[in-house]
């Protein structure tokens, strides 16, 4: 069943090969929604029924470890996976994003493939 | 001031790491330039990006630079698209070329110094422009070559400084805290009089 994503990165460019990425995937996706921050990604999930989330970690305004936790303190959206693609590779993040609930973690660079392979466990 | 890590390993990691994202993001294979070092850096034309980095034994700064061409050039890459001239889009792919490059380049330090953080990415495009940094900063250069074309990472790496200032005193103060303060004291002096005497 086609389900709607979010895709949150302060970098267009990110959002736009993410985009290509999952447009090539074999996912059934309905909606691809965008955010540049964790604020614009709250403003996102209030208006939409977004079923997976992928961000990133380093943004202004509002980080991915602070989305995350307000996601995972909303009762609607706790339950929705979260994939955490960024170029913070710290055990200690990564270890901040499990225990925060996040559902998987990609390391920039990526290839198309790491993104497919993550995204296909969960969809 | 104390090295931190050696000059052969920043380049060393520097190598590795924009290897891969230049391989990985771009499907671009380079071969590295010679590295040099430069206290500061002269008149640029192009693109210049810079992320500050900050942890509890250093701080430093990672930057890339490139002329607006190349600049174009990575963003087509990036992006699979033709970019004629230097817009919001080949400056926001040049950001994120450096968050991921200085950001890696940061996981892999931390396996030396602890852990780093990592600052947003402010890229500059122009020409004839300088760039400063404040004190005797001495900056890594490390080119990587392709074609014609060339990309400079440049990294400045510093120890802070742990000769840290004495925490004043605040009033109102016990005769004990003088005490011990002073004591602090006498003993730093003892230890920078042994030092003297070792030196001369």
């Amino acid at each position: 069943m086609p389900f709607d994503l979010l895709i949150v990165d302060d970098s267009t460019a990110i959002r736009k090969i993410l985009q290509r990425v999952l447009h090539t995937a074999e996912i059934p996706l309905r909606n691809v929604y965008e955010a540049g921050d964790g604020i614009e990604a709250l403003a996102v999930l209030r208006a939409n029924e977004v079923s997976l989330v992928l961000s990133d970690i380093n943004m202004p305004n509002m980080d991915g470890l602070q989305l995350l936790t307000q996601i995972r303190a909303n009762e609607a959206w706790k339950k929705v996976p979260v994939i955490m693609i960024t170029t913070e590779g710290s055990q200690v993040k990564v270890l901040e994003a499990a225990q925060l609930g996040a559902n998987g973690y990609v390391r920039k660079p990526f290839t198309p493939e790491q993104i497919k392979t993550t995204l296909a466990g969960l969809a | 001031m104390k090295e931190l890590v050696s000059s052969k390993t920043i380049v060393d990691i520097v190598h590795e790491v924009t290897g891969e994202v230049l391989s990985t993001m771009l499907s671009l294979e380079t071969t590295p330039g010679e590295v040099y070092t430069e206290m500061q850096h002269g008149k640029s034309d192009g693109v210049v990006s810079f992320v500050g980095l900050a942890g509890s034994q250093c701080v430093g700064t990672g930057s890339l630079q490139c002329t607006s061409a190349v600049a174009c050039s990575l963003a087509g890459r990036f992006l699979m698209s033709e970019f004629p001239h230097v817009d919001d889009e080949v400056l926001d792919a040049f950001g994120e070329l450096t968050n991921m490059v200085v950001g890696n380049f940061k996981t892999a330090l931390e396996g030396h110094v602890g852990q780093v953080g990592l600052s947003i990415p402010t890229v500059v495009h122009g020409k004839n422009f300088s760039t400063r940094s404040p004190g005797n900063a001495e900056w890594t250069v490390i080119p990587f070559l392709w074609g014609d074309d060339k990309l400079y990472i440049r990294v400045c790496l510093k120890a802070k400084n742990s000769d840290a200032a004495p925490v004043p005193l605040r009033k109102p103060y016990t005769a004990e805290q003088i005490r011990n303060t002073f004591s602090e004291l006498v003993q730093d002096a003892a230890k920078t009089q042994e030092r003297i005497s070792w030196n001369s």
